[in-house]
């Protein structure tokens, strides 16, 4: 089977538990917790007024796309990307369900066209001028490394960065006992078929048979922020390969497939 | 930045939409200019509307094995795949390459969101009903969990939700990883069902019509819903000579509005021009473009313009909408499948619906039925959030 080799020239993060990629990375190092001071990603890539509408799925989406691309240095309008999430937007969802349940020609319009998977990636393309190409998917519970797969392959097949975004927000209402999220998280990273001045890790992506997930070992991270959801649970490893901290991952990316992600010493 | 690619061969292709169940009932209805669309018999307190409904649905159960996860879209993939030997296909595909070596990835925009407004209706106790409670079924990935086990696929799974762009993007990913020798072959395709999110949704958005929709119509005013579900199977081209061919795709985003398409259709221009440059062709050599062309005034209106200045005379096109209404996520693997049986069959499909044209049109729209060979085709698919796709094909044996 094929092996896949990647560049990684940007990382961003958002949860209740670090703001930011450098927190993570200094978390690790120091065990000193740097949480954010609002449980609202800022966002700041969004012009003002759509910060104020967008739903939290939305924010959190744009707060780790726009910090993994200030890293990398790339212009955020010339980068395909690939948004994935478990459950999109589960407070929409919620939403719709209930009202269309209750009185369905109360919808509102704005709500619905929001509800659509890729609305994160439509709002990024917007505020960012972005014309390049720009995916939403999803693989349930493996869908960090569908993401990731994905990702990889648009890097590698046109040799172009891509911004990779993996986020899925704490479920509301009746549907929250489906999904079991419990808590908000986003995090997302820039791939490149090269390296760059701005390169964090070299990843070599193998990809196997069996999808299961590595079984939680005596892990650094705090069990809850591991168990928010399954995007949480299978992004923090790969934050943390990226970070130096670890050489070895198995990332599930669909039912019966998995990465084996080695990470490499850069030259 | 487009780069070429080698043309890959689509094996086998089914769809299965308001015009009837397999290629046979699309190619009868399609040359006998009939539309499957009926007055809305879907919605509970009925909207003034016409719909795609595919028959039969309701009386066609999934296997036993999968009982926790049925619901309309499952049924309606079931059905799908069912039609036009294709299962025989994907079986002997995944007996040639292995399990692993056939990747699966389906476009949906509503997966089994009509579940969920299901177990909504009938909460008990503000929680989902017991015989609802399915974490699977109630996930935008429902659909390919349930077909990658109905087919036995263990490879790559993806789905992809780029809203109406989303079944045409499958053949992108798709060609990506057989490309890069992740797998040796693809199924594609996409299902899409009614449910109330859809109807109410687009209703509120005020762009669904009272009357069948009439795509390129001076009057046109507004769309028609429908659902389907369409596959094809992907191999490299060595593999199946003879057969049609996917030489190019392209894709982009408008960077514009989330329901609004760019009025100069710039992203529509970008994924066109990429699908062109990696067929290695250019747009006198197009006998055949299948259009979005929803009947929504701003996208016909700005598609239309997009032909007019990039097509010649001679390139035919046109929406088939008006034969299955717009079928949202799975639009682009039906308007695939029918570009496959145009190009199969020698024929183009006229713009069903439209009797006064819109001046915006090119002398490129064909208004009715033509016989003439169709050796090089595209698709164009637009989506909310401004994604665009669009897919070019060749006849078999050309």
């Amino acid at each position: 089977m094929s092996v896949l080799e990647i560049f990684i020239d940007g990382a961003g993060l958002w949860s209740p538990y670090a703001a930011r990629f450098d927190a993570f990375r200094h978390w690790l190092e120091s065990g000193m917790i740097d949480a954010p001071e609002t449980a609202r990603p800022p966002a700041e890539r969004l012009p003002a007024n759509e910060r104020r509408r967008a739903p939290e799925h939305v924010l959190l989406a744009i707060e780790a796309a726009g910090q993994a691309i200030g890293m990398s240095g790339y212009d955020a309008a010339e980068l395909a990307c690939v948004f994935t999430s478990a459950h999109g937007d589960q407070a929409i969802t919620d939403y719709m369900c209930a009202t269309l349940a209750d009185d369905p020609t109360a919808l509102s319009p704005t709500r619905f066209h929001n509800s659509v998977h890729n609305a994160p990636a439509g709002y990024w393309t917007i505020a960012t001028g972005c014309r390049a190409p720009s995916a939403a998917v999803c693989g349930h519970r493996a869908s960090v490394g569908a993401g990731l797969l994905e990702a990889a392959m648009l890097t590698l097949a046109d040799e172009r960065p891509v911004l990779l975004v993996c986020s899925d927000i704490a479920g509301s209402g009746p549907i929250a006992e489906m999904t079991g999220s419990t808590q908000s998280f986003g995090c997302a990273f820039v791939l490149s078929p090269r390296p760059g001045p701005h390169t964090l890790a070299r990843l070599v992506l193998h990809p196997t048979h069996g999808g299961e997930r590595a079984p939680a070992g005596a892990s650094v991270l705090p069990p809850d922020w591991s168990r928010a959801n399954s995007t949480a649970a299978d992004a923090l490893p790969l934050l943390m390969l990226v970070a130096g901290h670890g050489r070895q991952h198995h990332l599930p990316a669909a039912a019966h497939m998995g990465l084996e992600i080695r990470r490499e010493v850069l030259a | 930045m487009a780069v070429p690619i080698k043309p890959l061969a689509v094996s086998a292709y089914t769809v299965t939409s308001a015009l009837g169940h397999g290629l046979d009932a699309h190619l009868e209805a399609l040359t006998a200019a009939r539309t499957g669309l009926r007055a809305n018999d879907f919605s509970r307190d009925a909207l003034t509307c016409w719909i795609g409904r595919v028959a039969d649905v309701e009386s066609t159960p999934i296997p036993d094995d999968w009982r926790h996860r049925d619901c309309r879209n499952n049924r309606l993939a079931w059905l799908g795949l069912q039609q036009d030997g294709f299962l025989d296909q994907v079986n002997a595909a995944r007996d040639r390459y292995g399990a692993s070596r056939v990747a699966l990835i389906l476009g949906t925009s509503t997966a089994s969101i009509g579940a969920t407004e299901e177990a909504y209706r009938r909460l008990e106790d503000q929680r989902i009903p017991p015989d609802m409670r399915e974490p699977d079924i109630h996930s935008p990935h429902s659909l390919i969990l349930f077909v990658a086990d109905a087919l036995g696929l263990e490879g790559a799974a993806l789905t992809m939700s780029t809203a109406c762009s989303s079944s045409a993007k499958v053949f992108a990913s798709a060609e990506r990883l057989i490309r890069l020798g992740v797998v040796d072959a693809a199924v594609v395709g996409g299902v899409d069902t009614l449910c109330d999110s859809v109807l109410y949704g687009f209703n509120a958005l005020e762009l669904v019509s009272p009357e069948p929709c009439r795509p390129f119509d001076r009057t046109r005013n507004g769309i028609s819903i429908g659902e389907a579900a369409g596959f094809a199977l992907l191999e490299r081209a060595a593999a199946r000579p003879g057969a049609a061919q996917l030489i190019g795709y392209g894709e982009s985003s408008d960077a514009y509005h989330m329901s609004t398409p760019h009025p100069e259709a710039a992203g529509a221009r970008l994924a066109l021009q990429d699908a062109l440059d990696r067929a290695g062709i250019t747009p006198e050599q197009v006998d055949y473009v299948n259009l979005h062309g929803t009947a929504s005034q701003k996208n016909d209106d700005v598609e239309a313009g997009l032909i007019a200045q990039v097509f010649p005379d001679h390139t035919r096109v046109s929406s088939t909408k008006g034969f299955t209404g717009h079928t949202l996520g799975a639009a682009g693997i039906v308007e695939a499948a029918i570009t496959l049986l145009a190009m199969q069959q020698g024929f183009v499909p006229g713009n069903l619906g439209a009797s006064e044209p819109d001046p915006v049109c090119g002398p490129q729209f064909a208004w009715r039925n033509e016989t003439r060979a169709v050796n090089v085709a595209l698709s164009n698919s637009f989506g909310f959030g401004g994604n665009n796709a669009c897919l070019a094909f060749r006849r078999g044996g050309v």
